[in-house]
């Protein structure tokens, strides 16, 4: 590990001041400590924004969320107002790392955590990502778990997070403070971006940009998120996805979907929202829409089974979104010591 | 006798008890690894100038630089002694430094410059690999092949035929205490190692070799041991390394290997090719058995993982052979886990007795039974014991087989498929020479000493027991001091010999003592077993078991998960039932993830295992282990040693990933032959 120097911010002003550049901002660290160990991350500073005044859930009059950077994933998925209007939300949070990864974990962290390619881990070999120019070796490598949607030849990672899969579908707005000045609302599919020729950056940040916030609009119809993996707890998603469905009078009024771990950033599966809308709500429909949306999907010479996982798990969470059915797969809502069964 | 609770369970949730690298060693400094970045080829040359700039730094020690070693039967101990690298991830170069992250920070910058193999690393074990040859024997001292009637002219003669090729991949151990060393230059010129080990009396000889010493003059201390699986049984090149940086700088030195350095220099279970033949009779009687086994070694030394080895004596069949092939590659030199040989093995062959089971029409259970040998196949020799199909049939009852619907994926509820699966267990019994010491105080207490192990085996506790038993005392009046090679000499916690090795010893000094206790305390007493193990009558002693599984696998997704495992397992006298249940359902848990999760992924491109820590080398997590329950059949065996026990730490493993694989595929109809049993292999075979 690098030698460093750590600074603890007290304001948001302090952050940005703080910030030179060869800096990083320290949340709860599970991930960039990591990353700092393994010699991936090379931060001269740390500035550390865990305790700035940000741990603050908000609930507008509206039923919308506004939901502090700083605030801990674990009391983000035990909140009763975010269960009760955003389950999809606590379901994902629920579904991610483990008790403990949770406790220490933000909000603004999660978002901003990096991709689990074993080849960006590994600092003695390229990526394209780490390294710019260095090559891809997961592009005819080790790709089981990769993507199969908006990959390029330079990267194949996928984003790792499964609360941003949830705040995907529920078209949320990342509050970003520019360290240029200002802050603003960026909707989160402009706040990440897709590898093309320059994979090295996840998302649209500058250098020093520091997250205070994520607002969540209203939802105002169910919503749900399912996660595939081959073990039970404490993994990442090989497929997830999270789902919001209104069904009036047998037909579908409005749905949102989107996927992880398919992409370098959280799938917004719009396609297949089109395709669905005025649709009659059954399986057949929820078929036809996911098979529309992995129509645009690319497999890697290991990875072509996300395909029909993903149609799969689209179809069914649907399904049972539209049939009441609740979430859990032995039918009770997850809770906050649930340990993310799914 | 009375189940005892860990009887070091306190200290060790208090975090009183102390570990190899927790030692408050004055003076220590610390060593960090820098491991080849090439998978073939020579070291030209080390640049050390650069991270010995940096302020901490003591020393950087590699190939240009180590002191000369005496040459170890275990090549991978031959820390820095050679310019070659044969495998990418080896040890070339250490840096010790006044504090970890100095050294750690270091070590980025040790430039190491390598002339690299015309060709890059072989590293895929394929069939077709022009390396492969027959070796001379197989872990530990088995012979390659065996062979027995008419194999190739009976099988096609056979009413039933089965034939499959299985595959497992490689796997890491993974316990949860690194290989840790804290290496102790004494002033008189004597080494103290403290040190991970499953044996403190086998690193004190290996070392004493390695660095010309007396073994008198080396003393290991390991009172607790986070855990081996078997990549502890040996020293591993931490040790080496610890002591020779402290050599070098004249300071105690720490060293642990990280969990990613863990892939590469502590051992692995190597990936197996098995080729399973059976022929039966319209019954169900099998006519004829052939196993081969591939598997892979490394460049510098060879170790054959014994696959085929049960099958040498599980079942009856007139005509039977086995086989092992090897290869070497530019890998890490496998070793051994948790039920080398028997676990991938067992995998294979009660794989294919359930194929087997299908194409006769005959119930898996029932056909194991039909094919219960009177005499160990092989020798000849008579059972110790053999209570296998004692566990079939209480493990048939327990878990509900009886009403089982043989038929396959017709069991649907929702988008959920169920499946139910058995298979076979087997370990042998072994028991090696041991010496132990008892001495009785007058204040009613008693003290035992032994080399032995603790490795979270509950070693300690169970010694304890026996002694007290020998003795006719509770056991609270009794004390087991082990985990030091100081220490009556003790042989290594291992091929599930520990309790029957140890125990022997201890039995046999608390017997000596008692005679001594009347003319006056204290007394004491000691014992070696070199004499009874080696005259001991010639027996096929074996441990037996039945495992039984439940899975339910989501059409949809392709996860496959475990609502219900049941062991029934017949393994001689149960000593202690609270550390036993412990040692079984740890090992079908590891069995779990065996079938389901656990594999090493090759990086064929660079020639090393790729997902090198626990997020993505998967074990199961709490949530995937759900009711998981061992029993046990009373089985009394005067054949093995006094306490009538046989060892019970690897049987738990062995078979249970078969009774997964089966269950999966009588939840669906799909046989899954290549382990692990991942999403992507059920949704691409449906």
């Amino acid at each position: 590990m690098r030698p460093f120097v750590y600074e603890r911010a007290g304001t948001a002003d302090d952050a940005l001041a703080l910030h030179d550049g060869d800096a990083r901002y320290l949340g709860g660290g599970t991930n960039l400590v990591d990353l700092m160990r393994l010699g991936v991350e090379l931060p001269g500073r740390l500035v550390d924004v865990a305790h700035l005044p940000l741990d603050r859930i908000e609930t507008g009059g509206d039923g919308g969320l506004v939901i502090g950077a700083t605030v801990r994933n674990s009391d983000l998925a035990a909140d009763p107002s975010v269960r009760a209007s955003h389950p999809v939300l606590a379901e994902a949070v629920l579904a991610g790392a483990s008790g403990q990864i949770r406790n220490l974990a933000t909000v603004g962290g999660n978002l901003l955590q990096r991709t689990r390619c074993p080849y960006f881990q590994n600092a003695g070999k390229p990526c394209n990502k780490r390294a710019p120019g260095s090559g891809c070796p997961a592009y005819e490598g080790e790709h089981h778990n990769l993507a199969i949607l908006g990959h390029s030849t330079a990267c194949v990672a996928t984003h790792p997070s499964d609360m941003a899969v949830a705040l995907a579908a529920l078209d949320a707005r990342v509050r970003v403070r520019r360290r240029s000045g200002g802050e603003r609302p960026v909707p989160l599919g402009d706040f990440y971006r897709l590898p093309g020729d320059d994979p090295s950056r996840d998302t649209t940040l500058e250098p020093g940009d520091l997250v205070t916030a994520v607002e969540v609009p209203p939802v105002g119809m169910p919503s749900r998120y399912r996660k595939v993996r081959e073990r039970a707890s404490f993994a990442f998603a090989l497929v997830s996805v999270a789902a919001a469905l209104d069904v009036a009078d047998g037909e579908v009024r409005d749905c949102r979907i989107a996927l992880g771990g398919v992409a370098h950033m959280p799938w917004r599966a719009r396609r297949a929202e089109e395709v669905l809308r005025g649709l009659p709500a059954n399986e057949e429909s929820y078929i036809r829409a996911a098979e529309a949306e992995l129509e645009l999907a690319e497999p890697l010479r290991d990875n072509a089974y996300k395909v029909p996982l993903a149609t799969n798990l689209i179809a069914r969470t649907l399904s049972e979104l539209g049939s009441g059915e609740r979430a859990g797969g032995d039918g009770r809502a997850p809770g906050p010591s649930d340990g993310g069964l799914s | 006798m009375r189940a005892l609770e860990r009887v070091e369970g306190r200290d060790k949730v208090t975090g009183r008890a102390r570990y190899a690298y927790e030692y408050p060693v004055e003076g220590a400094v610390y060593a960090s690894a820098v491991q080849a970045t090439v998978g073939r080829g020579t070291i030209a040359a080390v640049d050390a100038e650069a991270a010995l700039a940096i302020p901490g730094v003591l020393a950087v020690v590699s190939c240009e630089n180590a002191p000369r070693l005496r040459q170890a039967a275990d090549a991978e101990l031959a820390v820095f002694q050679s310019r070659e690298v044969s495998y990418r991830g080896q040890l070339v170069a250490a840096v010790v430094a006044e504090t970890l992250d100095t050294a750690r920070d270091a070590a980025r910058f040790v430039r190491i410059e390598y002339a690299p193999a015309a060709e890059g690393p072989d590293v895929r074990l394929h069939p077709g690999h022009p390396g492969i040859y027959k070796p001379d024997k197989v872990n530990p001292t088995f012979p390659a092949d065996s062979v027995k009637g008419d194999p190739e002219e009976a099988l096609p003669a056979s009413a039933v035929q089965v034939e499959a090729t299985y595959t497992t991949p490689a796997e890491h151990n993974n316990a949860m205490e690194p290989h840790a060393t804290l290496a102790v230059w004494e002033e008189d010129g004597g080494l103290t190692l403290y040190d991970s080990n499953q044996g403190s009396s086998t690193v004190r000889d290996t070392l004493a070799e390695i660095f010309g010493l007396e073994p008198e003059r080396v003393r290991v201390v390991s009172p607790h041991v986070g855990g081996g699986f078997g990549s502890k049984g040996t020293p591993r090149p931490n040790v080496v390394l610890a002591a020779m940086a402290a050599g070098v700088v004249g300071r105690p030195v720490k060293f642990a290997f990280t969990r990613q350095q863990m892939f590469s220099a502590t051992g692995y279970r190597p990936p197996s090719i098995q080729r399973v033949r059976l022929g039966a009779d319209g019954t169900g009687r099998l006519t004829t058995v052939v196993h081969e086994a591939l598997s892979q070694t490394s460049m510098i030394r060879e170790f054959v993982e014994q696959t085929a080895t049960p099958t040498r004596m599980m079942y009856q069949a007139p005509n039977r052979r086995t086989a092992h092939r090897v290869t070497r590659l530019n890998v890490p030199t496998p070793s051994w886990m948790r039920a080398p040989g028997e676990t991938p093995g067992m995998y294979a062959l009660e794989s294919a007795m359930d194929e087997l089971a299908y194409a006769a029409g005959i119930d898996p259970v029932e056909l194991r039974i039909r094919n219960e040998p009177e005499t160990d196949p092989e020798s000849g020799l008579p059972f110790s014991s053999r209570n296998l199909v004692a566990c079939l049939r209480e493990g048939a009852e327990r878990f509900g087989w009886g009403d089982r619907d043989p038929r396959p994926a017709v069991r649907r509820e929702g988008r959920k498929l169920y499946g139910t699966g058995v298979a076979s267990s087997t370990y042998p019994a072994y028991r090696s020479p041991n010496q132990a010491y008892v001495r009785a105080d007058a204040d009613g207490r008693f003290t035992v000493r032994i080399a032995a192990a603790d490795i979270g085996t509950g070693a300690r506790t169970t010694l304890t027991l026996i002694a007290a038993e020998t003795l006719k005392v509770e056991p609270e009046r009794v004390a087991v001091e082990l985990g030091d090679s100081s220490l009556p000499r003790a042989s290594l916690a291992g091929g599930s010999s520990g309790t029957a090795g140890w125990g022997s010893a201890v039995v046999r000094a608390c017997e000596a003592l008692l005679p001594k206790l009347d003319a006056g305390l204290p007394a004491e007493a000691t014992a070696d077993t070199t004499d009874e193990v080696k005259a001991q009558e010639k027996y096929a002693r074996h441990a037996y078991g039945a495992q039984f599984a439940e899975v339910e696998v989501d059409v949809d997704t392709g996860e496959v998960r475990v609502p219900r495992m049941l062991g029934v397992f017949a393994a001689g006298r149960i000593i202690n039932p609270t550390t036993a249940r412990s040692q079984f359902i740890g090992g079908m848990t590891m069995g779990l993830g065996m079938a389901l999760m656990e594999q090493t992924v090759m990086d064929e491109e660079f020639g090393d295992y790729l997902n090198h820590d626990l997020a993505q080398y998967h074990v199961p997590a709490c949530a995937d282990v759900r009711d998981i329950e061992a029993f046990w059949v009373d089985e009394r065996d005067a054949h093995l040693n006094p306490m009538g026990s046989k060892g019970i730490g690897e049987i738990g493993i062995v078979g249970a990933a078969a009774a997964v694989a089966n269950a999966v595929h009588h939840a669906t109809g799909l046989r899954v032959r290549d382990l692990p049993i991942t999403p992507a292999k059920i949704l691409t075979g449906m």
